[in-house]
This record gives C-alpha cells, sequence and structure tokens, in this order.
C-alpha cells in the first residue's frame, strides 16, 4: 500500500427520493451510518469537508460547518467545497490533502441535497453577464439540451440508436432493483424507454435522470490511524486516486453551460479531452490502466452519456460504446459491470452528495457488501463525474 | 442599437454587442491582438489562451456560415428565464462549427425547422429570429436572437416570411 492511499474506514447514506424536507436531515442519517460503519466516534473526527448545495440558503454554502455543527461542535477544522456536481469529490480532494499533509488523521465527507421539481433553472434574478442564466434566457439551453446534443453525435457519428440508449436504462433499471439506496427500483423495459415522451430529441423522459434529495457521508483516515485500529488493512478498501483536473485550452466539447467552445485557430486541442484527462489523470495517479478496473460507476446524466463515458474511460474505443454494451460486459456478470448500484437512472442527481455516493458504492462493492448487485470479485472500480463549468472528478478505489 | 421594423415595431437585441441585425447578421466574437485566437460570447479583459497573456480583446465579426455539430429540438418548455411562447412550440438548438475561427456556437434554429430537418456536417447560416415580444415604455418591442438556419438549397425556408 503507497503512503498517499487513504483508508475508507467507513461509508454511510441515506436514501434518495424526492421529500423535500431539511438538507441536514438526510446528511445526518448518512454522517451517523459512516460513523458507526467506520467504528468510530464522531468526536474522533478532526476534520470535515462538506459538499455544499446552493439551493438552501445559507447553510447549504457552509456544508462543512453546518454538519460539524449538527453534530455538536468539537472544534474539529472544516472546508465546505462548491464544484457543481463534482462537489462530493473536491471535498474527498479537500480531506485527503488534509490527511497527507500531516494536518489530521481522520475525517468525514459529507454531501446532502433536497432539489425542486422539474427542470435544473438556474438561480433567481436577472443577471445579463451570467453565461447560466443566459444560456436559458436567449436558447432556452436546459442541460437535456446538452445530453441530447452527446446522444444525436452518438447516432449520427456512430449509429447509436434509441433502442441503444434504451438499454443503458434497462440495464441500470436491472442493477438497481434490490439497492437499498436506488430512489427509482422498478425493472424497465426497451419500450417503456421508447414509449416515454421525448424531452429533448432524440433523448426521453427515461432516458434522462431526475433530481433527487438524498445525502451520502464517509470517514477516510490515514493509514497510520487505520492500521492502528484495524491491525491488518487486507481487504480494506482504499483510495488511490482522486482526480479533479480542469479542462486544457482549447476545450473544444460543448459542454454545459457554455455558449461555444475555445477556438482551435492558434492553439491545437489536446491529445486528450477534458473528461478524458479527468479519467486519466487517476490512472495516472493509481499506476494502473482501464484494464485494471473491475467495476466504474459513471455519471449517466443520461444514458447516451454512460456510452461516452466507456470511451473516455478507455473500456472500448471511440465508437464501440454501443457493441460494448451489446455485449453484455458493462452489465453485472460482465467483464467490467458500470454503475452497478444502477447509477443516476436509478437514483436521480443528488448534486452534493453525488460523487461520494459513487464511492460508497465501490467500497461496498470491494467489500462484498452490495447485497443483489454484487460484482464478484472486484478488486479495483473506478468513478467518473462531471459537472458544469470545468468541474469534474475520478476517483480509484481499490482492495 | 435597435432597428425599427414594418408595423411600429421597434426590434432590439436581447443580449447587448453579441450579434448585429439587418440583412446579413452576423455574430460579434473577440479577437486577441496579440495572438489572433477568438471567443464568443465577447468579452474585455484576459485573452483565454493561457499561453498569452494580452488583455487586448478586439470585437470582431464572426464567420456567417459553418456546418452543424450536433442538435436537438426542445419538446418541452424550458423554465424561466426563458421567455416560452404559450402555447409552447417545440423549436430545435444546434452547435455550429464555424472553421476559420475553429469555434462551435450553440444557438436556435428558426422555428418551425425541426431536428428532423438536421444532420452532422449540415451548413448552416446566421439569421435572427424574435425571441420574444414585449411593450417597452409604450413602444411595442420584438427581442431578437441569432440563429442557425439551414444554408444552401433549404435556406429560402428559413428566411421565408420573416424578411
Ligand atoms: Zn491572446
Amino acid at each position: 500500500m503507497s503512503d498517499r492511499d487513504l483508508v475508507v474506514l467507513g461509508v454511510g447514506m441515506h436514501p434518495w427520493g424526492k421529500w423535500g424536507r431539511d438538507f441536514t436531515e438526510y446528511g445526518m442519517v448518512a454522517a451517523r451510518a459512516a460513523l458507526k460503519d467506520a467504528g468510530i466516534e464522531w468526536k474522533d473526527v478532526e476534520y470535515v469537508a462538506g459538499a455544499d448545495t446552493i439551493r438552501n440558503g445559507y447553510p447549504g454554502f457552509i456544508a462543512g460547518s453546518t454538519f460539524a455543527q449538527k453534530l455538536g461542535w468539537t472544534g474539529a477544522s472544516i472546508s465546505s467545497n462548491y464544484a457543481a456536481c463534482a462537489s462530493g469529490a473536491h471535498s474527498l480532494q479537500a480531506a485527503r490533502a488534509s490527511i497527507l499533509a500531516g494536518f489530521c488523521d481522520v475525517a468525514m465527507v459529507i454531501g446532502a441535497d433536497t432539489t425542486p421539481k422539474g427542470f435544473f433553472a438556474p438561480v433567481g434574478g436577472e443577471r445579463k453577464t451570467d453565461p447560466d442564466w443566459l444560456r436559458f434566457h436567449l436558447l432556452g439551453a436546459t442541460n437535456p439540451v446538452y445530453f441530447a446534443m452527446f446522444a444525436r453525435r452518438r447516432m449520427d457519428l456512430y449509429g447509436a440508436t434509441s433502442e441503444d440508449f434504451a438499454q443503458v436504462k434497462v440495464k441500470n433499471s436491472r442493477h438497481g432493483l434490490s439497492n437499498p439506496y436506488a430512489r427509482f427500483r422498478k425493472e424497465n423495459a426497451i419500450e417503456d424507454v421508447l414509449n416515454s415522451p421525448i424531452v429533448s430529441d432524440p433523448l426521453r423522459l427515461l432516458d434522462i435522470c431526475a433530481t433527487s434529495d438524498g445525502a451520502a457521508a464517509m470517514i477516510v483516515t490515514s493509514r497510520a490511524f487505520a492500521e492502528k485500529k484495524l491491525g491488518s488493512l487486507k481487504g480494506v478498501p482504499r483510495i488511490r486516486a482522486v482526480s479533479t483536473v480542469t479542462p486544457t485550452y482549447p476545450q473544444t466539447i460543448l459542454e454545459l453551460p457554455d455558449f461555444a467552445t475555445d477556438s482551435t485557430a492558434v492553439v491545437a486541442p489536446p491529445a486528450r479531452g477534458f473528461k478524458e484527462s479527468l479519467c486519466w489523470a487517476a490512472y495516472e495517479e493509481a499506476g494502473m490502466s482501464p484494464s485494471d478496473m473491475n467495476m466504474a460507476e459513471v455519471y449517466d446524466l443520461s444514458t447516451a452519456l454512460e456510452l461516452d463515458w466507456y470511451e473516455h474511460l478507455g473500456l472500448c474505443a471511440p465508437g464501440e460504446a454501443e457493441g460494448l454494451l451489446r455485449s453484455g460486459a458493462t452489465t453485472i456478470g460482465g467483464r467490467v459491470p458500470v454503475n452497478p448500484s444502477g447509477g443516476l437512472s436509478c437514483f436521480g442527481e443528488a448534486i452534493p452528495a453525488q460523487a461520494i455516493a459513487q464511492v460508497c458504492e465501490l467500497t461496498w462493492q470491494l467489500r462484498g457488501q452490495a447485497q443483489g448487485r454484487q460484482v464478484e470479485g472486484a478488486k479495483a472500480g473506478i468513478t467518473a463525474n462531471q459537472g458544469l463549468f470545468g468541474n469534474g472528478s475520478s476517483v480509484i478505489v481499490s482492495v | 442599437m435597435s432597428v425599427s421594423a414594418a408595423g411600429g415595431v421597434t426590434r432590439v437585441p436581447a443580449v447587448e454587442g453579441w450579434f448585429t441585425l439587418g440583412d446579413e447578421p452576423h455574430l460579434i466574437g473577440c479577437r486577441c491582438a496579440a495572438c489572433g485566437t477568438y471567443v464568443f460570447p465577447p468579452r474585455s479583459g484576459a485573452c483565454p489562451n493561457p499561453n498569452c497573456d494580452s488583455e487586448d480583446l478586439v470585437p470582431t465579426p464572426l464567420s456567417r456560415v459553418g456546418t452543424v455539430w450536433s442538435y436537438t429540438e426542445n419538446q418541452y418548455a424550458p423554465p424561466p428565464p426563458y421567455r416560452a411562447a404559450e402555447p409552447f412550440e417545440p423549436y430545435a438548438l444546434a452547435a455550429v462549427q464555424l472553421d476559420e475561427e475553429g469555434i462551435i456556437v450553440l444557438g436556435q434554429v428558426p422555428k418551425g425547422i425541426m431536428a428532423a430537418d438536421l444532420k452532422v456536417g449540415m451548413p448552416m447560416q446566421l439569421e435572427t429570429d424574435v425571441l420574444y415580444r414585449e411593450v417597452v415604455d409604450g413602444v411595442d418591442t420584438e427581442f431578437m436572437v441569432y440563429v442557425w438556419a439551414p444554408a444552401g438549397p433549404t435556406a429560402a425556408k428559413s428566411i421565408g416570411g420573416r424578411s
């Protein structure tokens, strides 16, 4: 085990759903579950890295202190992070930096959210210089508009079909069936997806992930602390890499919430696009390769985006994701199951909790505790996640 | 900038300084005076190229023609601050690649041209269309937005009825 690895001592989640309650209620359930799973007391936690929610007032912007106070002030150090959908992984990175710098041994990473119904809309007020406000005002460019453009490119360039996209939903709906934390636990057939209404062509309602309430937390520690507590670290999941790199100029893919890409007029595009670079930075840090991965939890904001991730992760070459899906390789029982948790398809997105939830799932899988969805013999897995404004993450966990 | 249209309606851009109105509208981007890279939407201050420390971004017209990078069609009314017509009419959007500038720009497609009419790689041309209409200080005003319309043989369909 590398000195730069962190030990995942405990994980916990509140089930995903849609209740509209105070987000801290959900967070407290996840926090208590993670502490119990780790076998430590709240008072043992020296650092709390909170992932922020921007739709829940001041407490949401200072998630680290919100949860530290809710659990009872102990003098623990805190940080609060907002990085759109990657907020949870950026919080993990903050905790990791603190532990690896030797400032603390035991950290809690936590994120919770309550979400409004319907499309994500920009924060209120008239802001004619805010691209996120303007994309709605001038174009009506909702998040599904961007997801749909990636889907359409797969169709026009690679011959993907609506049935391929629907098959991703069918697979994930089966994976999540017995996951006690998933919000949607209903098996979907191809026809269910194809009969659901088109939202942003070619994507249908069941191709697009919902927005959810939910919470996830984890306790990560230094190797020294975990060895002292557990004796042996054999079979204990550890964080091998956390990648939170930003795009490299010129960013040539039209990403949320941009009106335009960067220009390639005077600087050639980088060898790897943003999403590939997120994944490859993680592989390089861990000293591992795609073939070392036994599973992946990816950000399936839409069914078609899951297929894009197969390629960004290097599970197959560009244009081959539909073939990989059809081969069954990404289904539980296949070579590299993708979204064994059921993914966003079964959860819906609870922004600050989601990237943490991905790591929770890998942890349960690596411990052999993923009842009803177990990837047998899994030794390593990777997460991939992307949000607005050049935020994204990829985390590798292994035993 | 405003243009008076027939019937006493005044046309103004829905956002200032991003595009021109008139018969041959074009987007306004910026070009760096030092390294020559482009940026859209137009902005002031630092050049986006990390290899360049210039702060001299000069507003410049962008190519009116490009090719479709991707496209979609909204079947549901987007939430505010989009001002959706009632009843809502589905409309398409296209991201169009401009060769000379090396950028892709997202825009609406004129009403009535749908996703089924589009294809990756198809030539497109910049036009303008009414985003919403409102009486402002007693003046009947059309707020205009740039749109990408199919160029070439199908172009007539796109600009018909909006001259
Ligand atoms: Zn420059």
